[in-house]
Formats: C-alpha cells, structure tokens, sequence
C-alpha cells in the first residue's frame, strides 16, 4: 500500500500544527501508521511554518521526500508558492488567498509576489483557490480558518471526509459544545468551497 | 499535556518523540526529574511534570538540574535530567565527575541536539560526551524506540552504576509517531547511604575510582557486543551495508530498501567485533552518523575500511535526498535528479510578537545604535539584531552578554570610548547564568548598562515559569525572586537600579539616556510581561485616522508586526525638497492596544477603537 503525504504550510500562529494534528489524529483512528513531522523551535514568532504528515501501511521517515507530497494544504498564498516544488507532477495544492505580508515586505525591502495563485497554476499543478477568512467572516467567528482549511482538504483523503467532520466537531462537543455547530458548518463550507474552486 | 498520560497499558497511540520518552521514564519508576527549558527538549520535562507520584522540576540551569537528580540518584532512585544539547556544555563539569563515583540509582541523561539547527546557536553532537565521560549512549530513532529507551537506559544504569545518556535529535523529539505504552513500575525506596570514599569526590578518593571506571568501560563494551538494542536489519542487496544510529535508520531505509542495515541503538562504546562480522556480509561498509565521524573514525582506528564523511556532509540532517544523493553514485547510480528549485521569494524571519515588550527595548536601541555596543544574549530578543532594529552586537551562550559586555569594557581603546557599552538579557537567562557575570560586572567596576529584560517567563520556549514570576512547574504560586533587590545585593547602587514600563518609550529612552551616560554599572528592569502567558492584559485595539496621518512612518520604526504599511507617496515640501512620505496601517485583529505606537505619533493620528470592537479578546 502506498504512502499518503501531506504537507501543510502557513506561517507562525495561524494553526498549522493544530489543523495537522488533526488530520493525523483521524488518520490513526482509520487504522493507518501515522508519522508527523515540523520544525517548530522558532515558528511561533511568526516565522514559515510547515508541517509533514505521512500516513500508510507502515511509514519509515517522518519527512516526505522532495517532490513527493500528494496534497499541499496552504494557509496563505506566499506559503504556497514557498513550497509548491515539494508537490507532486500531478499533486494537489489546495491555497487560502490570504495574504500576509512580513515586516521585511511591507517596509520595502522585498516585495510581495503580484500573483501567487497564477503562479501556483502556472506550475501545472491542480490548484483550489480559495478566500478562507471570507467564509470564516461570514460565520462570524476568523477563528474557524482552521476548520475550513481542514473541510477544503477533506476531498483529497483516502479515508471519507465524514470520518474528518466527526471529528473535528465531536472534539468541540466535548470542550466547547456551543463551537460545535457551527464548526460543522465551517467545515462544510471550506468543503463546497473548494469544490467550487477547482 | 500529554495524550499518554491517562493512557492504560498496551495503548497504541500517536505520540512525539519527547512524550515517549517522559512516559518511558514515568514507567521507569523514575522519582525525580529535572531539566532547564531548551528546543528542542522543553516538553519531556512538561510531560513528566503532569504525571503522579514524582517530582519534576525547571532548575534554573541545566547544572543545577543535573545536580538535583545526582543527589536523588545518589539516594538510591531512579532519576531523569534533560535538557538541549548546549546545556550539557553547562551540566558537564557536575556530570563529569558523578560519571567517577558512578550512581546508585538509575541516573540518565536525555540529551536532545538540534540537527540541522532549528532553534540554536550552534550543532554540537552529544555522542562526544559519552566519549569523553566514560558514559554509555543509547540512541532511539522514533518514539516507540525511545519511550522503551529510557527504560531500557535505566536498568543498564543500575546494572552498570553509570549514568547513561539517551541522545535524541529534532527528528525524534518533535516527530510524533505510534508507540504502545506500558505500565509503571514502582519507585525505589530512597535511603542515602554515607559512603565517603565514593560519594566524596577529593583526589584520593577519585584516584581509587579511576580504575573501577576502566574496569566498567570494558564491561560496556562487551555488553555493546551482545545487547538487543543493536540490531541488524537485512537486505538483499548486499553490495553496501550501513553502520547507523537514531532517526538516520529511518531515512536509510527509506531510500535503500534492500540494503543490509547495523543500526546501533547502544551506539558508545562500538561494538566493533559485531561490525567488524557485519562488514564481512556485505560489500563497501557506510557509516551514516549525524552528525561528526565518530563511528567512522573508531571503525577506521580499528582498521576497518569504511566510507563515511569522504561523501556525506558534515552538518545537517542526513534526510533520504542527501543519503541518494551521497550514496547512489557508489552503486553506480545516477545521482537522483536535484528537487525543483523553489520559487524566489521574500524571507520571512521570526520576529518579535504584537505588543511584545522588547519591542519598546529595541526600537529605543535602534536610535541610540551610533552611541553604544550591545552585547545580546539567548531568546526572544535575540532578534533585536533582525530587521528593522539591528540592535544586537553579539549572542554567544547563556547570559554571555553579562561577561561580554564586560570583556568590551575592558579592553576597549579609544576607537569605541565614547560609546557606552550595554548588555541586553531575559529574565529566565539572568536567572540562568547571568547574574553571575553581573557581580563581575559590580565587582570589578565594569562600565556597562544591563538591560534587564523581565517578561514573567521563560518566553522562546513556549512561556515556562521561573524562580522570578512567582509561579511553579504547574503553575500553582511559588516564592518569587525580586529583581530589583537582587542586583542591588550584587553590587549595583541601589540609585543606579531602574525599573521602568517599556511602553511608556520617553521613560525608556530618558532612563537609557541618563544612565549611558553615568559611569559604574547600572541595571534597567523592564516589567511587561510577555505578550502570548495569562499576566498579559489585552485592551480594545487602536487603529490609524487616515485623515490625520501625515506619513511620518515614526510607528512603522517601531517593528510591531500589527502595524505596516498602507501606502507610499513622494511629497514636496516647502522648501523644495521631496520627501518620501509612508502611511501605516494597523491590523486590528492582532492589535493587543498596548498603546506603546501611540507614544510616538506626534499628529495623534492612531486612536483606540470606540466603541468597543467586537469583544474584548480573550
């Protein structure tokens, strides 16, 4: 049996390794060896984040090899095309618009690429773009990206995309129940909007 | 938190390298556990800490840590000390002689490196210390392998009465993989016994221990030759054989499937005999280690052909892409195709949080930058020497900015006289080293201004408490050191002794100032605490009155990430001349409304959000 690898990327503080957490825990739960893999050490401090998940009948290195990622879960679309060369020929790159400019950017010093999603396309990749803080704002509540970044990815698992929704939303009943409902929603909306993007 | 903690035996669940190892050590009947914050081995100690029936503790430094468990091993339990590779640089001068008494109870060392050097100031390989300490090495690959490790470690401890290291990596520590945990076995029952000869380390006793301490590297030795921990796991192909330890297996058998592979769980002392069979199996023998030749140098001594670092790097981790491409032209192989360039882009440097107090330390340093040199230290505010402050002369070791900024005083000539010298240092690194250097400071009259930067915690590393936040492990309250008293009692002049709010910025600089310019030592204590613990208090978040902006970018100077820039213009002034003008913007959601940019807007153009956004966060 083959190896699942998913490589999620974004930058320090937006849930990166919260939302790959979860994703690896509903990979154990479908049975699989799991192996999970960041470089944590400085990243909170708002720093390039990514994070490596490799699932499979049996993984060995916790670190997808180059190139060889199926789907790229992008937080932000810089982070995107940062690491759009370790997805595969015929991969996945699934993108929230988001920009989020450093201070190193918009103080002049380097600029912002003008078109990040053109460019992740331009690399013939099959990419889904899509505004995750606009369905977020719709909901009422920005700190659902993550869910909605995990409902987009739901498409692209071998395991059933219900078995992810239950749970994300079964972990919110059970720490904070008044979340759980419309974490569904978020979830199924990151979904349709992704489909929507292709 | 630990998923592990409530786990049952026989549990099969994901864990990272670091919660392994704190549950193999739970398991264990380890009694006490120590340890200073460092990456990337902060959370064994965390983990542990949450666990009945122990206790664990943050030492102040990795010495004391390491002392602390020595007088519970020297009591007859079984004790944990863990810590980031520099911190052994620290432990070392304790451990290097208990590893001559030898240890009661089980007394191991957890040693984490940063490989490929995500969070560090340099990439030093911990196998030395084996070496060097007559101290056995075990080292696990994934966390399944260090969880049972640590166990393991502790009955070669009490077997052999030396302490043992287990030395993980990043690529164990923060991988988290599948382990099955298993069930605690009871502490032993602490008695310290007097036995002076031994447990009193002066030259005469020491000189009798010498031979006893030969006597058991002979006995390790052999045992390396027979332990399970050391496997060879076979291939078919058998033109080359690697020789290997830690998560270096994984990425080998990844890119060699075939391959014959000698992976040393108990890596020191070698088991040479068991190599040297091996070696005899297969065609050309290649040591993979990260990250120095050790392996392949006692192989070499011992007359056993290897390769080794002739063809793979010296640093780094050694990840399936850099094994292909070292390897693969042995066998005759086109060297893999070299991964796709990434696309060019923008850096993007950690940087200092929304609100973060030294951003107040560094934009004030920033425009005093001519006037002084800034010996810097470990932490957050290391990256007062990034963009846009470029306000750190050095970083060295823990609370070097201390004996740094001394040794520039000292022997400066009259190229930097009129510059005041400054050393810039945390809290939880005063604690650690530094105030040492400050009483060198005091004591020797050193002419330097320390910028005593207390945030409440022990901040890169994820916010753990401290001897001077008032909080303990878990934290519930704890004595709590008073900083300002504290470098009085070292010798500071009690008037030379500040105290200050970093976000009001003219107190900041006028305190700065005044005392730059005094000579003798002096100490400013900036008191906010870091912005991501529960001391610090959010307000409603300020924004920019567009109309009243006048482009000034004085806010923009101050680094906060919440604030950038909205747009650029070229204006004429009266006099003719252009000036490039830049308008700024803050970015409500992540503003904390600490007001510190507010000091610095003359046209009163950034004003607090009225009425109240959303909610009052958190």
């Amino acid at each position: 049996m083959s190896i699942t690898n998913i490589l999620v990327a974004g930058t320090g503080g937006q849930g990166v390794m919260t939302a790959t957490e979860i994703l690896a825990l509903t990979a154990v739960a479908e049975g699989f060896d799991v192996k999970k893999t960041e470089v944590a050490g400085m990243a909170q401090r708002g720093g390039v984040v990514n994070s490596h998940l490799r699932f499979g009948e049996k993984v060995l290195s916790p670190v997808i090899p180059a190139g060889e990622a199926d789907v790229l879960l992008a937080f932000e679309a810089a982070e995107a095309l940062r690491w759009q060369h370790e997805v595969k020929p015929d991969g996945v790159i699934l993108v929230n618009t988001l920009k989020l400019a450093p201070p190193v950017v918009s103080s002049g010093l380097f600029s912002y690429p003008d078109d990040p999603v053109a460019a992740l396309r331009a690399t013939g990749r099959k990419v889904y773009a899509f505004d995750a803080g606009e369905i977020a704002r719709e909901l009422g509540e920005i700190k659902l990206i993550n869910t909605i970044m995990l409902g987009a990815i739901s498409d692209h698992l071998p395991f059933p995309a219900a078995e992810l929704k239950e749970r994300i939303v079964a972990s919110f009943r059970a720490r904070k129940p008044a979340l759980a409902d419309v974490n569904a929603r978020a979830f199924d909306a990151g979904q349709a909007k992704a489909r929507a993007a292709a | 938190m630990t998923a592990a903690l409530n786990a049952p035996a026989g549990t099969s669940l994901l864990l990272s390298g670091n919660e392994a190892i704190a549950r193999g050590a739970w398991e264990a009947g380890v009694k006490v556990a120590t340890s200073y914050p460092g990456t990337p081995a902060t959370e064994i100690l965390e983990a542990i800490g949450l666990y009945p029936g122990l206790h664990a503790q943050f030492s102040v430094n990795e010495k004391v840590a390491m002392e602390v468990a020595i007088g519970a091993a020297m009591s007859g339990v079984r004790a944990l000390c863990s810590m980031k590779h520099v911190g052994m640089n620290v432990a070392a001068d304790a451990f290097m002689t208990y590893t001559l008494t030898g240890t009661k109870g089980g007394l191991v060392i957890v040693v984490a490196d940063d490989v490929g050097l995500s969070s560090s100031q340099n990439e030093q390989d911990s196998r030395y210390w084996g070496r060097f300490g007559h101290m056995p090495v075990l080292e696990p690959a994934d966390s399944q392998e260090a969880l049972a490790m640590v166990k393991e470690a502790f009955e070669i401890s009490e077997r052999f009465l030396t302490p043992v290291i287990l030395r993980a990596t990043t690529r164990v520590c923060h991988v988290k993989a599948m382990a099955t945990v298993g069930e605690r076995q009871a502490p032993a029952k602490a008695e310290f016994v007097p036995e002076p000869q031994r447990w009193v380390m002066v030259p005469g006793n020491a000189k009798n221990r010498l031979p006893l301490m030969a006597a058991r590297d002979k006995d390790l030795r052999a045992f390396a030759e027979e332990t399970a921990l050391t496997v060879v796991d076979e291939g078919n192909d058998r033109r080359i054989g690697f020789v290997t330890s830690g998560p270096v297996a994984m990425s080998l058998r990844e890119t060699f499937p075939e391959a014959p592979i000698l992976k040393l769980g108990f890596s020191h002392p070698l088991p040479v005999e068991r190599i040297k069979a091996f070696a005899a199996t297969v065609g050309a023998l290649v040591v993979a280690e990260e990250t120095e030749p050790l392996i392949e140098n006692e192989l070499k001594a011992a007359g056993v052909p290897v390769r080794g670092k002739d063809i793979l790097p010296l640093f780094g981790e050694l990840l399936p892409h850099v094994l292909a491409a070292a390897v693969r032209p042995l066998l005759g192989l086109p060297a893999p195709a070299a991964p796709a360039a990434p696309a060019k882009l923008f850096p993007r440097p950690p940087t200092l949080c929304p609100a973060c107090p030294h951003l107040a330390v560094y934009h004030t340093l920033a425009r005093l930058r001519k006037k002084v040199l800034i010996a810097g230290d470990i932490g957050c505010y290391t990256l007062g020497a990034g963009h846009p402050w470029g306000a750190l002369d050095t970083c060295v070791s823990m609370g070097a900015s201390m004996g740094v900024a001394l040794g520039m005083d000292k022997a400066r000539d009259a190229e930097d006289r009129d510059k005041a010298v400054l050393a810039v240092i945390g809290d939880s690194t005063f604690l650690h080293m530094g105030m040492q250097g400050l009483m060198d400071i005091t004591y020797t009259g050193g002419n330097v201004t320390v910028l005593l930067m207390d945030n409440s915690t022990t901040g890169m590393t994820g916010g753990q408490n401290h001897p001077a936040n008032g909080r303990d492990l878990l934290g519930n309250p704890a004595p709590k050191v008073d900083f300002a008293k504290l470098v009085t009692a070292l010798g500071v002049p009690p008037e030379r002794v500040h105290t200050v709010d970093p976000y009001q910025l003219p107190v900041l600089d006028r305190t700065l100032r005044q005392e730059i310019a005094t000579p003798g030592p002096s100490v400013i204590i900036t008191n906010r605490p870091c912005t991501l613990i529960d001391a610090f208090e959010r307000h409603k978040p300020f924004h920019t009155d567009e109309d009243a902006c006048t482009g000034c970018g004085k806010c923009i100077d101050i680094g906060c990430p919440a604030i950038s820039v909205s747009r650029r213009e070229t204006a004429v002034r009266k006099n003719g001349k252009e000036v490039e003008l830049t308008f700024a913007r803050i970015d409500t959601a992540i503003c904390t409304g600490c007001g510190m940019c507010v000091n610095v807007c003359a046209s009163e153009a950034i004003v607090r959000d009225e009425p109240a956004a959303k909610e009052e966060a958190r």
